[in-house]
């Protein structure tokens, strides 16, 4: 990746008497690889297989859409899985391109950091025998000081402007006065390649040491947690962290508050909760969607809501129990879907044993603000008319199978094979807050009330602020080599032909290492008062 | 206010496809002139020892007509174009500005907001471009053009009415990451149409016949000219998109979905934008590699850009799902 444009060629060494092959080869391929050629191809590849993530379902962004994919397109989602197309940021192929583009950049920065070192180490080369030959040119004019004198003035006038700069005395008694500037054009290049480097080290520590998980946290402070792995609905830990180097906190909800636009569309979400870090006392805290609430060493993001319902059943038997389930959102105005599960009912007080065929589960959608038409569309995503509409089954509910099964929808399986039976009529039945339904079997079912609940994302990654830190530095690296200009300028002092007179004859060149357009007017500015007859402008800033 | 703004779009496209007209007239009638002539005067030969082997053309000397033009139809034609594409200018401020006071909010908060901001800007650099070198005029045949068909889309297929923010957008990071971007890509927009302009002149220069090269026939800028307009362009926008979508949309996205980086299709397109944008800063750095071939990596860019404005926001479902298009 070397960008600067005039490397000199550096002389071919004469081939070794009896070159070994596979070394041969070994460096062959390591020049071809640390060139700009492949360099640019890798870059390419890279973006090429960037795109798949963004037409196929990723997993690590969105499983439930990786799965709707399988159910959509059953014969192609094997195979594109198959080839990482699910997990393409995750993918070998992936890695493998980055890899190597990084192994390109380190091979090609490397050794420019060595000769940058060097050559900030140095002093600028003395001036060309023909100074008209460089692209800009200063033909020879007098100034009345004596040569060593005019020399130094230009010498200074060039150090007040930052040049390197350096004073060589010549043969003649003459001086040549060479200057260099614009290093950190290059000091910014491999400033900006390091910061990439930099940011990738910091992806992979972050993927290693990092853990994140996502919850529903129901209001009420019967609903808190505790953080640990088991509490989450879904949570992915680094491959470098365990289970107990989770930190310790507890949260619960007290409040949770949404405004609406006339539209539906939300305005504002605001979570107010109770906090304990460690050991130490619940405080009161309280966040909302752009600002997550910071702990020691994880952060709590509110990304969403909805309506948890609180049902209570009462068996056959008189014997009640409550439930709060949250049911999750199908559309932005918050018809939500779920189910309520009451596996151990209807138990013989008798027997005290459990009959599986007597379990019983209900299927509803829950509408904020029921519509007047009966639509199962909500309205409005606020409970400005509240409806429940459930349906009953009764059977067993397959639960204890020991498969995971959604906690959102009621086993399929055990509804196809007859095993659950639904027991309600062909429409389900419209319940209001408060509202009771008596089952065939005398049974009953109280709809209590809703609580809000809100969805968290609860993260930690270690390398967050390296990041950040690698990436402004890489910005600022990359405005230096775009914007900075590597330039050499030459005055050569002679004595004036006329010793007697004394005075100095004074002829300067200019070379822009750069593409730089503007040299020729820095040039001008620096040679026009230095050289200029009239003299001592350099004294008057 | 909404209204006036809607209004103020349509007289906008209207402004902007006149001063098109225009541009066309100068571009028809305008003959190889005093100024493609002047132009096409060889670039003051540089002496080269140690120089760098193609020659610089040095773009602070402006390319300017000989001797006082009279004015002819092509001529004519250009400067009327000039006057309305500013016009177009003025009304394009006005039509985001009436947009932002009915919705008391910056007007960045859809697709169809973003289209018409990011014109804008797009707008404004080729006006300032024109301002300081009046010699480039007949590049806004293209650059009128591309801000024409584009506002077209955001009105056809993108219009969305006046509504608040959704709550993810209420931060102060809105303002920094979408102005950002969106200047960026205003400025890679009008980037694209020097680019477009060097590859169809080179190739004329170089012999090609074929169709799009014969509309080199009559750009009388040098293609080095265009080539290096080109490339200040993107260096401009490059660091500056490289802080939008890299930098300050990471750190809102922290704050917001609490991870900096998730493959969002949007945030894969912005990386794919800047790896190919990055290539072409390579490409062109690299004196093994002809500009030609540079200044195609940067038309793909291009490529990529206008792929997340309408790919992304049509065809695929994220987190960035602002658009609002088609609702």
């Amino acid at each position: 990746m070397t960008i600067v444009e005039d490397r000199p060629e550096t002389a071919e060494a004469p081939p070794p008497r009896r070159a070994n092959p596979v070394w041969g080869l070994l460096r062959n391929s390591w020049r071809q690889l640390t060139s700009m050629r492949t360099a640019l191809i890798l870059l390419f590849l890279l973006a090429v297989a960037a795109i798949p993530g963004s037409i196929f379902p990723q997993t690590a962004v969105n499983r439930e859409r990786v799965s709707q994919y399988y159910t959509a397109h059953p014969q192609l989602a094997p195979w594109v899985d198959r080839f990482g197309g699910f997990e393409v940021y995750a993918s070998p192929w992936f890695a493998a391109i980055y890899l190597l583009l990084f192994t390109s950049l380190v091979g090609c920065v490397l050794p420019r950091l060595r000769d940058h070192l060097r050559a900030l180490r140095t002093v600028p080369p003395d001036a060309p025998k023909r100074l008209d030959r460089l692209p800009q040119h200063a033909p020879a004019r007098t100034r009345p000081e004596t040569p060593a004198a005019a020399a130094e003035s230009l010498a200074r006038l060039l150090r007040r402007r930052m040049f390197r700069t350096r004073v060589r005395e010549l043969p003649d008694g003459g001086f040549s006065v060479a200057a260099e500037k614009g290093y950190l054009k290059e000091t910014g290049n491999l400033l900006f390649h390091f910061a990439m480097l930099a940011v990738l080290v910091g992806v992979g520590f972050g993927h290693w040491y990092g853990w994140h998980g996502n919850r529903i946290l129901v209001a009420g402070e019967d609903q808190g947690f505790c953080n640990a792995i088991t509490q989450y609905d879904d949570s992915a830990l680094g491959p470098w962290v365990t289970a107990a180097d989770l930190p310790k906190f507890c949260i619960r909800m007290t409040d949770f508050q949404a405004s609406y636009q006339s539209t539906g569309q939300p305005r504002s979400y605001l979570a107010t909760v109770q906090v304990k870090e460690g050991s130490g006392a619940y405080r009161g805290s309280s966040f909302t969607v752009n600002d997550p609430l910071r702990l020691h060493h994880a952060n709590v993001h509110l990304i969403g809501h909805g309506y948890a319902l609180e049902l209570r059943y009462t068996d056959r038997y008189g014997v009640t129990q409550n439930r709060v389930v949250p049911f999750l959102p199908t559309d932005g105005m918050q018809t939500s879907e779920g189910v309520a599960q009451f596996p151990d009912v209807n138990i013989d007080p008798k027997t005290n044993q459990r009959d599986d065929s007597l379990q019983v589960g209900f299927e509803g959608v829950y509408l904020p603000t029921g519509g007047t038409d009966g639509s199962a569309v909500s309205q409005f995503p606020a409970e400005n008319n509240p409806v429940l509409y459930l349906t009953a089954y009764r059977g067993n509910l397959g639960l204890d199978v020991g498969k995971a099964a959604s906690v959102y929808a009621l086993n399929r399986g055990q509804i196809n094979n007859g095993e659950l039976k639904k027991i309600s009529g062909e429409r389900p039945q419209p319940l209001r807050p408060g509202g009771t339904w008596t089952l065939d079997d005398g049974s009953k079912l109280e709809f209590v009330g809703t609580r809000e609940y809100a969805t968290l994302a609860i993260r930690y990654d270690p390398t967050q602020a390296l990041m950040l830190v690698g990436a402004a530095l890489g910005l600022a690296g990359l405005m230096l080599s775009l914007f900075g200009h590597r330039r050499r300028i030459w005055f050569r002092v002679s004595p004036a032909n006329d010793r007697e007179a004394g005075g100095s004859v004074v002829e300067a060149g200019g070379l822009p290492r750069t593409d730089y357009p503007g040299f020729a007017a820095e040039f001008a500015a620096l040679t026009g008062p230095a050289t200029d007859d009239g003299h001592a402008e350099e004294g008057t800033p | 206010m909404a209204e006036l703004s809607n209004q103020l779009m349509a007289l906008t496209v209207l402004a902007y496809l006149a001063a098109m007209v225009c541009y066309a007239g100068e571009y028809a009638f305008g003959k190889r002139s005093r100024i493609g002539k002047a132009a096409a005067r060889p670039a003051r030969q540089l002496v080269g020892a140690g120089a760098p082997a193609d020659a610089e053309v040095p773009d602070d000397v402006p390319v300017q007509p000989v001797s006082p033009p009279k004015p002819g139809r092509g001529e004519w034609s250009g400067r009327i174009a000039a006057v309305l594409n500013v016009l177009a200018l003025v009304l394009h401020l006005g039509t985001l500005a009436t947009r932002g006071i009915a919705a008391d909010r910056m007007p960045w908060g859809n697709m169809y907001e973003y289209i018409l901001s990011a014109t804008f800007v797009g707008s404004a650099v080729w006006v300032g471009v024109l301002l300081r070198r009046p010699a480039l005029r007949h590049l806004g045949l293209f650059s009128s053009l591309a801000l024409v068909v584009l506002l077209g889309a955001a009105a056809l297929v993108a219009y969305t009415p006046v509504g608040p923010l959704v709550p993810a957008l209420h931060s102060y990071w809105f303002i920094v990451h979408v102005s950002t971007v969106i200047i960026s890509s205003g400025i890679f927009l009008i980037g694209a149409v020097p680019a477009l302009m060097f590859v169809i002149k080179n190739g004329y220069d170089e012999g090609r016949r074929s169709f799009p090269y014969t509309l080199g026939k009559r750009v009388p800028t040098p293609a080095a000219v265009l080539e290096r307009l080109t490339f200040r362009l993107h260096a401009f926008a490059f660091p500056l998109f490289t802080f939008g979508a890299l930098i300050a949309g990471p750190l809102w996205a922290e704050a917001s979905w609490g991870r900096y980086w998730g493959w969002d299709p949007k945030e894969v397109w912005a990386f794919i934008s800047w790896i190919v944008y990055a290539a072409y800063l390579h490409a062109r750095a690299t004196p093994s590699v002809k500009r030609t071939v540079a200044t195609w990596i940067a038309l793909f860019g291009f490529v990529t850009m206008l792929m997340n404005l309408f790919g992304v926001n049509l065809f695929f479902e994220g987190l960035h799902s602002y658009a609002n298009a088609g609702d």
